[in-house]
């Protein structure tokens, strides 16, 4: 198990470095670059700023500069929009916020959603069931753009109880908000798969056999048919919870948390290359990373997975 | 041109004698009580690109480096310039060289004395191809002697037409006169810097920590993409008649969300969604106020050979500027208190009344059956409709012009209009690209007169990018640089874009904000909303 | 299915009641839409109108007709795609399922803002661009969830009694993997359709989408969302009405159709 992951951790090397390939081509292969302006500057402008950020060298030379830079420096390079500011920075600086509300939004979607499903696979068809059905759908039905409107002019302008927005090193009612919004329709998701994928192992022939074993039911429940009911669960979640970690584009948006969702989307739309590399790059370690734990995690689950 | 100089300098001078214990009498009336907090908090839609002045190049970023920083001059509440770190200027009889005299209190916030050599040091870095800024343009624009070539590289810094003649003179050197120098030195790329600090701590030198700044504000926290905070600088030479004390900006991205926020009372200041005005001023009289601004608002016709044949018949050009009903897009759609458009420049700019063309003149029925004429002595007919594609940014106030647009030439003239949106980046590569039919465009005044508007239409322009070429034009834009009586040929220039509709104006901007009722001494007139948190004042309520 | 079968009704016939057609704007309603744009019988406005004076009723037939459409192929596209890449990956293992798996991993990491943006570029603006789109953003984790399924399948006692009477690998995932698949999978794919709408409205956004005057539910929904307090909650109640029927239809789909095609139920 050890050397397994171990050789999946040697793997992510070359997987990173085949994504940052892939990101830089597909960058500078999108129409304006960081420079493109409504005003154009005046090409002699333009050359000194290439020449500062390097972006007057051949392609393959900045690759190599930039990939060296990090693995002899660990340097990211700097922002080409934000140009008091250096990757690194903009990283340390957004990420611990965007992990912050980006983990307990994870534990709250999955922690209420799992319990949901299973409440309602249990009581398949009793009101329990139907209850959680119609809550799994109305939580889908508020995709975060709409619930982070609803939630400030309810708790901010009507009720006036919490902060309309901001993070403040993220004190408890700064939170709230961005937690509830961010959690919900990924709770309603969650429900649904744990609810249908529970139904299926409750059918399944060795539970049959259990209960026709006179096993009691709670300990069929989450003895033998727990496990492997969150197999699919666990699939889900490793990329939900790789987008949360990074935070959210609407959470950042609409309560102006200052987290790296804004900025995952943002570089992109302003071409701010070394920022988009640079995230693009946390998002794949912690793809590859969290995607490694779901694999050791379907080992623990169901014993008889075994990886090789 | 000499008298117009000539006037200026005498309303600096008149300044300068109203300047003293005045001023300050000056900006709070006497039977306004202040209120016990004086801290102003507004919404800015994103986070600043720099605090650096010889870096910043957006508007909230300028907004907090006018607070932080003072250059040579600064603008009253409206655009007027009044003294800044200088007490005042002379220029030369061949209007090339400005002589700016500095006050000898103005200080650093670690209580070094602002001198000459600051200025020089500043704006060399301006020019520096090493610091590469982007706005090295606005040094090329400021006809610094030498400018050119020292952004080129193909000159040493020092020879940059900036020199200190002593600790408290500095005096700068044009390659050709300038009629709006002056003005230019209120903008953010002029303002001092401080080299010792530069130099210890390179670009992170702008960091709360680390930053030393000669405006009447100095920042104390700045959370990315959050807030920044600058507060009262006790060094600054006029703070005794700094009223308040700490202003804070919220970065807020979405407008609704920001309108939420100012209504829970939490911002001073928002800007009010399109559409959202006629609403909100119901409500809430005292806080919705627009006001012109220095920006225009149009679509530009691909004229060049990769434009639709159609578009080179003026007559279709004309009968679609014509269609466009403006008073529908500005008090329905927008309904923002925007100015309605038929001259390119907008009425708000200095110096220069834009004509009031024909079409201004005639009345909607009357467009519509004059545009229907053209189009059909242009060949465009029911069998034969008019059909071209429409680009835009995406953007929902844009959109809502856009779409309002099609449907009226739709309506009207049976026009058909393919709309695209695209994303921001990708439209100006397709727009500089000459990849499109109709396309939109917008421009904000640079400094205000008329020429920062005109010479979009230069053939030369970059920012031309519907390739107008017309020579009479742009002898008419040369000749003003170097006239007396610019006004009378910015007419001319009017007259002809009237005449060919190389673009159809569709509005110009307002400034259409929610300011709190308790905040005093708004630069509503200040057309480029150059405002300075030193000059506002919280009223108590 | 009753409810899909109502929704696609009114899709249908829905134009024929329309009184305005879903682009043409009524002027006088523009002129004060939070009065004269309300939803109402006598003005032909039934869900009232949008911000700018155009009708919502039809609006939304035209939205709703294309959000189910853009929904349903691109969810469609994902389950292809994604069952075909798990399966291979979970049951081959090893070397094939670490080369695929990593893909996978690189694609779920590069920013689909590019990928859209460059898709719009190449391929230009059509609706088939759009579901290139929408389905290049959308497989991912359905090939996650499929191998760790496959991956659970393949050590069972009945595929390997299938393997030990020497019965052909690819006999093997057609008639024992895929069906026993199928559960996870439909449900996963029921709950793609709405994501799939929504994230239309982004790519709109890009400028690859759906362009006006047409539109979609997302685009709608996000509108209505932006000015819900405004005093025109309408623009957001109806489009997000229809929205919701097409959940809880994927709902029923997902559940009825893993029901109806359980293998262990037969």
């Amino acid at each position: 198990m050890l050397g397994y992951a171990l050789r999946r951790l040697l793997v992510a090397i070359p997987t990173l470095l085949l994504l940052v390939i892939a990101c830089f081509f597909l960058m500078h292969a999108a129409p304006g670059g960081p420079f493109t302006s409504e005003r154009p500057l005046p090409p002699e402008v333009l050359a000194n700023i290439e020449a500062r950020y390097g972006l007057d060298q051949p392609l393959w030379k900045q690759l190599w500069d930039y990939v060296s830079n990090i693995v002899l420096r660990f340097d990211f390079g700097p922002s080409f929009v934000f140009k008091d500011r250096d990757v690194n920075d903009i990283i340390a600086q957004g990420f611990p916020i965007s992990l912050t509300y980006g983990t307990l939004s994870f534990l709250v979607a999955t922690i209420a959603g799992v319990a949901l499903g299973i409440a309602a696979a249990i009581r398949h068809n009793t009101w329990v069931d139907y209850f959680a059905v119609s809550l799994g759908i109305a939580a889908q039905a508020l995709p975060n753009f709409i619930m982070g409107p609803i939630l400030i002019l309810t708790f901010t302008l009507w009720l006036g109880w919490l902060p309309g927005g901001g993070w403040n090193g993220g004190q408890w009612p700064y939170l709230i908000m961005p937690v509830i919004a961010l959690s919900t329709s990924y709770m309603g998701s969650i429900a649904r798969i744990t609810r249908s994928s529970m139904l299926e192992v409750m059918n399944s022939n060795f539970i049959r056999t259990a209960r026709a074993k006179g096993l009691p039911e709670r300990r069929i429940i989450y003895r033998h048919a727990l496990k492997p009911a969150l197999l699919p669960v666990i699939s889900y979640l490793g990329p939900v919870f790789v987008y949360v970690l990074t935070g959210s584009v609407f959470v950042d948006i609409y309560f102006s948390t200052g987290g790296l969702g804004k900025s995952y989307v943002s570089s992109a739309l302003t071409r701010d290359y070394a920022v988009l590399l640079g995230v693009t790059i946390l998002y794949g370690a912690l793809t590859v990373v969290v995607n490694l734990l779901t694999d050791l995690a379907y080992a623990w689950f169901d014993p008889k997975i075994r990886f090789q | 041109m000499i008298r117009l100089r000539y006037s200026m300098f005498c309303v600096l001078v008149s300044g300068l004698l109203a300047l003293g214990g005045a001023f300050a009498d000056n900006h709070v009336p006497a039977n306004v009580e202040l209120a016990a907090e004086q801290v102003f908090t507004y919404r800015v839609l994103d986070e600043h690109s720099s605090l650096d002045p010889q870096v910043v190049e957006d508007t909230s970023g300028a907004e907090i480096v006018r607070d932080l920083f003072e250059g040579l001059m600064n603008q009253d509440s409206d655009g007027k310039l009044v003294p800044g770190v200088a007490t005042g200027y002379t220029v030369n009889d061949d209007n090339t060289v400005y002589t700016f005299t500095l006050r000898d209190n103005a200080k650093w916030s670690n209580g070094d004395a602002v001198t000459a050599h600051d200025f020089v040091y500043a704006w060399q870095r301006a020019a520096d191809p090493e610091l590469a800024s982007p706005y090295q343009w606005f040094v090329e624009l400021m006809s610094l002697k030498n400018a050119s070539a020292v952004i080129k590289g193909e000159a040493s810094l020092d020879t940059l037409g900036v020199r200190a003649v002593d600790d408290a003179t500095f005096e700068v050197t044009l390659s050709a006169p300038l009629p709006y120098f002056p003005q230019m030195t209120t903008h953010a790329t002029t303002f001092p810097a401080p080299r010792a600090v530069i130099e210890k701590h390179g670009k992170s030198w702008t960091k709360p920590e680390n930053i030393v700044s000669n405006g009447a504000y100095i920042l104390t926290e700045h959370l990315p993409a959050e807030r920044s905070v600058r507060e009262r600088n006790p060094m600054y030479w006029d703070n005794d008649n700094t009223i308040i004390d700490k202003t804070i900006s919220l970065v807020i991205n979405d407008e609704n969300v920001a309108l939420t926020r100012f209504l829970a009372g939490e911002l001073d200041r928002t800007e009010v969604p399109a559409g959202q005005f006629p609403r909100l001023q119901k409500e809430h009289p005292e806080e919705a106020i627009s006001f012109p601004r220095l920006c225009n608002y149009y679509y530009t016709f691909n004229l060049s050979d990769s434009g639709p044949e159609a578009f080179k018949d003026v007559r279709v050009r004309q009968a679609l500027a014509l269609a466009v009903d403006r008073k529908i897009i500005t008090a329905n759609v927008l309904a923002g208190g925007q100015p309605e458009a038929y001259t390119f420049t907008p009425a708000a700019v200095a110096e220069f009344t834009p004509p009031t063309t024909e079409m201004a003149q005639m009345s909607q029925a009357d467009r519509d059956a004059k545009a229907k004429v053209l189009l059909e002595e242009a060949g465009f007919g029911a069998d034969n409709p008019l059909t071209f594609d429409m680009m835009y940014n995406t953007s929902e106030a844009h959109k809502k012009v856009a779409v309002a647009m099609s449907q009226m030439w739709k309506q009207k003239l049976g026009v058909k209009v393919n709309l695209s949106n695209m994303e921001w980046k990708v439209f100006l590569e397709t727009r500089g690209n000459q990849n499109f039919e109709l396309a939109r465009g917008a421009w904000c005044g640079d400094y205000n007169e008329a020429s920062t508007f005109l010479d979009l239409l230069d053939s030369e322009s970059g920012y031309n990018d519907g390739k107008y070429n017309n020579a009479k034009l742009d002898e008419l834009l040369e000749n003003a640089k170097v006239s007396d009586n610019a006004a009378e040929i910015y007419t001319q220039i009017e007259d002809i874009i009237a005449e060919e509709m190389p673009v159809i104006p569709v509005y110009h901007y307002a400034g259409v904000y929610m300011m709190g009722s308790d905040v005093g001494n708004w630069p509503v007139g200040n057309v480029e909303q150059n405002w300075y948190s030193k000059n506002l004042y919280k009223i108590a309520q | 299915m009753l409810l899909l079968g109502c929704i696609v009704l009114f899709v249908l016939i829905g134009p024929q009641f329309a009184q305005w057609n879903n682009e043409d704007i009524d002027w006088t309603a523009l002129g004060d839409i939070a009065v004269l744009g309300a939803p109402s019988i006598e003005s032909g406005h039934f869900f009232g109108t949008d911000s700018l004076g155009r009708d919502l009723f039809s609006r939304t037939i035209q939205a709703t007709g294309t959000s189910l459409l853009v929904g349903l192929i691109g969810a469609v596209m994902a389950l292809l795609v994604g069952t075909a890449w798990g399966v291979c990956a979970g049951y081959f293992g090893g070397r094939i399922d670490n080369v695929l798996m990593r893909i996978v991993d690189i694609l779920l990491a590069i920013p689909s803002t590019l990928v859209i943006i460059l898709i719009l570029v190449v391929v230009g603006r059509s609706f088939f661009a759009l579901f290139l789109a929408l389905g290049a953003v959308s497989w991912l984790t359905m090939a996650r969830i499929v191998r760790a399924q496959t991956l659970a399948l393949k050590h069972r006692e009945f595929i390997e009694a299938a393997r030990a009477g020497g019965v052909s690998e690819p006999m093997i995932i057609i008639r024992h993997i895929l069906p026993n698949l199928f559960g996870v999978v439909i449900v996963y794919a029921s709950l793609l359709v709405p994501d799939v709408i929504l994230a239309e409205s982004f790519i709109s956004f890009l400028g690859l989408g759906i362009s006006e005057p047409y539109t979609s539910l997302g685009a709608l929904i996000s509108e209505g969302a932006g000015t819900m307090s405004y005093g025109t909650l309408w623009q957001l109640a109806f489009p997000l009405a229809f929205y919701v029927a097409i959940i809880i239809t994927m709902f029923f789909i997902g559940d009825g159709l893993r029901d109806a095609l359980d293998p262990k139920d037969r």
